[in-house]
């Protein structure tokens, strides 16, 4: 049966005498001869003969010759459309090879759609923010160093400034507590800045205008002049940048009346919580991390959406659990959330819950976590005293002292300013050891040799 | 220097002339030329000085500061000209009473506050105007009510100037509710949203960037929201301490990059509490410091409101028509203390007494009784007028209630769900007793 081998896949190269596939000769006569006489001959044993063998024989080998030789000419030249025709739809033997394989490869999976399946980074998650509530609301405009020409310091910006113009995009000077003051400015005249700092260590210059001119003007004019502006940028430590670029401000700001404090941990935290604070009349300090800019998070098709808004003030359960209740914020939470699972296996069921809002506190969700646990551990890596994790503390005492079975252990960076080397850096900030030895103290589990984190 | 119709009330021994080396009447045609509108300064016998923005010139030696050279000259033929028309005034009768009304009104009621600080009805820190009218008047009487002013702790007059009833800010001073800010600011924090006065900031320099950003909002609704007839312009007061702060800078810098329609008004009372400005400063010029930055600078006598309104005039419109910033130095003089609290004893008695001499009230008056604008009998009724106003404002904010206690919880967030959730899971706010009760937030 070699004759008809049509297949189509192993075609791969013009139809030439040295070609080692199948050349467009002829066939041998033989072959067909051979299978039509084997086949006529096999039959012709069966077939009823009416003359003599002898004279009629010679006729029918030359009516089978013929016979054998319209085929073969048939064949040949169906065989020579098909190299041909193979030959002009793949010159190399690879994409012919390649073409014939693929019908067996799987489908290459569907780009980017709206599938559950989406991840997004935290720094598309902003820009995609941003970008949405300028386009909402033209009195929505963005000014800090380097947001316009550079994209952002971090690439938070990137294409604001081509799409919306340097009208709406604005290099500022280094000025900080110039273009803080003219952004709290403007904001009084109904406008919607979101000014962004390099890092909230800059913010310190500008304090002034973001406690006294930005919260405090709603109060002190008895609610003429409200102030709907959004302070945002990088906040707490980084990698290796030292003592000045990684202070943590949340408690600062936090304990400050007429600021709302907001601090995202996912991309879907991220994307919520800013357009939440864009739309909100009153002025919100965004502290994001820069370490969580890169790191990708599944979004949900909801969080997608442009009119997507978390609520200022709840927090959310990450984790449910019933043994301990960990509260976390911002990069913590991924710590936590590591943490969690190795309790998890130590049979420790802890439950995280990820702030979102450190102004205002949603002491509702952390009592009532507590209440169901009866054990605390606040984390955050500002410095320890007067720190958020003191306010919850207090706060759980204030409303459900009775439900603690144990201390409130408090985890937080190190009461230094932050070392440049890197050992140093890592111990002068929580990490997931201290996290899960100050949640067995909590339990009582820990080894008498396990000094205090 | 002839000294009927154009001379004014100004001493001329008070403010020591201009050195010889600023003239330079090269530069008079660049000083025409940038104000087309300009008039020389009729009724002052003492020049400005001013130094005008002219091309970029590659050296800094061009840019000498210019005096008026062609004011006497110009006096002379306006003379010649018209002797016995009231052209030559720079105001008209309507206009001198409002400004003299005005003027008073800020007199007399900074006088009553002192009287009732001393009685107990006023209390913290309360700093008055008393000598300073005419910078106020000058500026604020050439505003519309859609043109933003921002001040500093020293704003009583600024807020009376701009239209918000005295009522008001009495009340406001004695703590009652029915104050502007409802009790909630006090004297530094005047704040009026129907006037557009923005603060009343404690803060010296905090007001600058404010009032940028009012300006800058002016420009952004123009240009970004395409609301083409708003022109709007910000004036911002400050005084002379302000100007070694940073935040002065960084806002010259910044109005003059983006060509803000804004005013910087220094009131140089050569005083900041106890420091002398002279002590203070490397270069006490401070209208110099406008050119550095990209802006015309002016100098002014800020004891004479008919001269700071000219300039106001001038400066004013340069903004509305889009041409950018003006810094303008008034030389005023305050003649209290810096504020109740303060003895006041390092100021020279001399000095007070020199400025007393020029006091902008009296000047005014003198002005237009001599130019036939009006009566002695119609000032006085404006007197008693205003008298009458200050008492009634007195006898309002003490029969004032003061503040609920619910008010205290009020107004801290223009969405009250800043205060959080409460520990039934639901909104703190959304509690209608939330005020009334315990502060427990």
């Amino acid at each position: 049966m070699g004759g008809n081998n049509t297949e189509p896949f192993g075609r791969s190269s013009p139809p030439t005498s040295s070609s080692p596939f199948r050349s467009p000769q002829p066939l041998p006569p033989t072959t067909a001869a051979d299978t039509q006489a084997s086949v006529y001959s096999s039959s012709s044993s069966s077939s009823v003969s009416l003359a003599s063998p002898s004279s009629v024989l010679p006729y029918v080998f030359l009516f089978i010759f013929a016979a054998c030789v319209l085929i073969g000419f048939v064949v040949v030249v169906k065989m020579l459309g098909i190299v041909r025709r193979q030959a002009s739809i793949g010159g190399s033997p690879s994409t012919v090879l390649s073409e014939a394989l693929r019908v067996f490869r799987p489908a290459v999976p569907a780009s980017r759609n709206y599938s559950s399946a989406k991840e997004m980074t935290v720094r598309e998650a902003l820009n995609s923010a941003l970008d949405e509530e300028m386009s909402a609301d033209p009195k929505v405009f963005l000014m800090g160093e380097e947001v316009g020409e550079y994209q952002g310091a971090y690439k938070i910006s990137k294409g604001l400034l081509e799409k919306y113009g340097p009208d709406r995009v604005l290099d500022t000077p280094i000025t900080e507590a110039g273009f803080t003051g003219v952004a709290v400015g403007a904001a009084f005249q109904s406008l919607k800045p979101v000014v962004e700092f390099m890092t909230f260590n800059f913010s310190m210059q500008a304090i002034d205008h973001i406690i006294n001119s930005a919260a405090k003007s709603n109060y002190m004019s008895a609610g003429q002049f409200n102030v709907p502006i959004v302070f945002r940028g990088p906040n707490g430590a980084a990698a290796g940048v030292g003592a000045q670029h990684s202070q943590c401000y949340a408690s600062w700001f936090a304990s400050c009346p007429g600021l709302k404090v907001l601090m995202p941990y996912s991309s879907e935290d991220a994307r919520g919580l800013l357009k939440a604070a864009i739309r909100d009349p009153d002025p919100v300090v965004f502290l994001e991390n820069e370490l969580l800019y890169g790191e990708s998070f599944p979004v949900s098709a909801e969080a997608l959406d442009s009119s997507f808004c978390l609520p200022i003030g709840k927090a959310k359960i990450e984790k449910e659990g019933k043994d301990v209740t960990i509260t976390a914020f911002s990069k913590i939470v991924g710590l936590a959330l590591k943490a969690a699972d190795i309790l998890a296996k130590e049979g420790i069921s802890a439950e995280v819950i990820n702030l979102r809002s450190i102004r205002p506190l949603d002491k509702a969700t952390i009592n009532a976590s507590v209440r169901k646990t009866n054990r605390l551990i606040t984390v955050e890596e500002g410095f320890p005293q007067h720190g958020v994790g003191a306010e919850i503390c207090t706060s759980v005492i204030e409303d459900s002292f009775g439900y603690l079975d144990a201390p409130v252990e408090r985890v937080a960076g190190a009461d230094v300013p932050m070392p440049y080397a890197a050992n140093l850096e890592r111990m002068a900030v929580p990490q997931v050891e201290d996290i899960v030895r100050a949640a067995k103290r909590a339990c009582y589990r820990s080894s008498q040799h396990a000094v205090a984190a | 220097m002839s000294s009927s119709a154009a001379a004014t009330f100004s001493s001329l021994n008070a403010i020591p002339p201009p050195p010889s080396s600023f003239s330079s009447p090269a530069n008079d045609k660049l000083f025409s030329s940038s104000f087309p509108a300009a008039s020389p300064f009729l009724g002052s016998s003492h020049k400005p000085r001013s130094c005008v923005l002219s091309a970029p010139s590659p050296g800094r030696r061009s840019h000498a500061p210019v005096v008026a050279a062609t004011a006497p000259n110009a006096i002379k033929e306006k003379l010649a000209q018209s002797p016995a028309s009231s052209s030559n005034l720079l105001i008209t009768k309507e206009e001198g009473l409002v400004l003299y009304e005005d003027m008073v009104l800020g007199r007399s009621f900074e006088d009553m506050c002192a009287q009732m600080y001393y009685r107990g009805k006023m209390f913290g820190f309360v700093h008055l105007y008393n000598g300073q009218e005419a910078v106020s008047t000058g500026f604020i009487k050439l505003l519309k009510q859609e043109d933003t002013v921002v001040s500093t702790y020293r704003d009583h007059v600024h807020a009376l100037s701009k239209g918000v009833p005295a009522r008001e800010v009495m009340s406001e001073l004695f703590g009652k509710t029915t104050g502007c800010c409802r009790g909630q600011g006090g004297s530094m924090h005047m704040f009026s949203k129907e006037h557009n006065l923005i603060g009343g900031f404690a803060f010296i320099g905090e007001g600058i960037p404010v009032a940028t950003g009012a300006a800058f909002t002016s420009k952004y609704k123009r240009e970004v929201l395409k609301q083409a007839d708003c022109d709007h312009v910000t004036v911002a007061f400050f005084g002379d301490g302000t100007c070694n702060n940073g935040q002065f800078f960084e806002c010259l810098n910044m109005a003059a990059l983006w060509k803000l329609p804004i005013i910087f008004v220094v009131e140089n009372n050569l005083w900041a509490i106890g420091m002398s400005h002279l002590r203070a400063t490397s270069d006490p010029e401070i209208w110099k410091k406008g050119p550095a930055f990209g802006m015309p600078g002016f100098h002014i006598d800020g004891m004479d409101v008919l001269k700071v309104r000219e300039v106001a005039k001038e400066a004013i419109g340069r903004a509305r028509r889009g041409e950018g910033p003006t810094l303008v130095e008034c030389e005023t003089y305050r003649f209290r203390g810096h504020s109740l609290a303060d003895p006041d004893e390092l100021r020279d008695p001399a000095e007070k007494a020199r400025y007393a001499a020029r006091d902008p009230v009296t000047a005014l008056k003198k002005y237009m009784i001599e130019n036939k604008l009006a009566t002695e009998a119609e000032l006085k009724v404006i007197d008693k007028r205003i008298d009458e106003v200050v008492e009634d404002s007195v006898e309002f904010a003490d029969e004032s209630p003061v503040p609920a206690r619910s008010q205290l919880l009020e107004n801290v967030f223009a969405d009250p769900k800043g205060f959080g959730i409460g520990p039934d899971g639901k909104y703190r706010c959304e509690d209608p007793k939330f005020t009334e009760g315990t502060a427990q937030v």
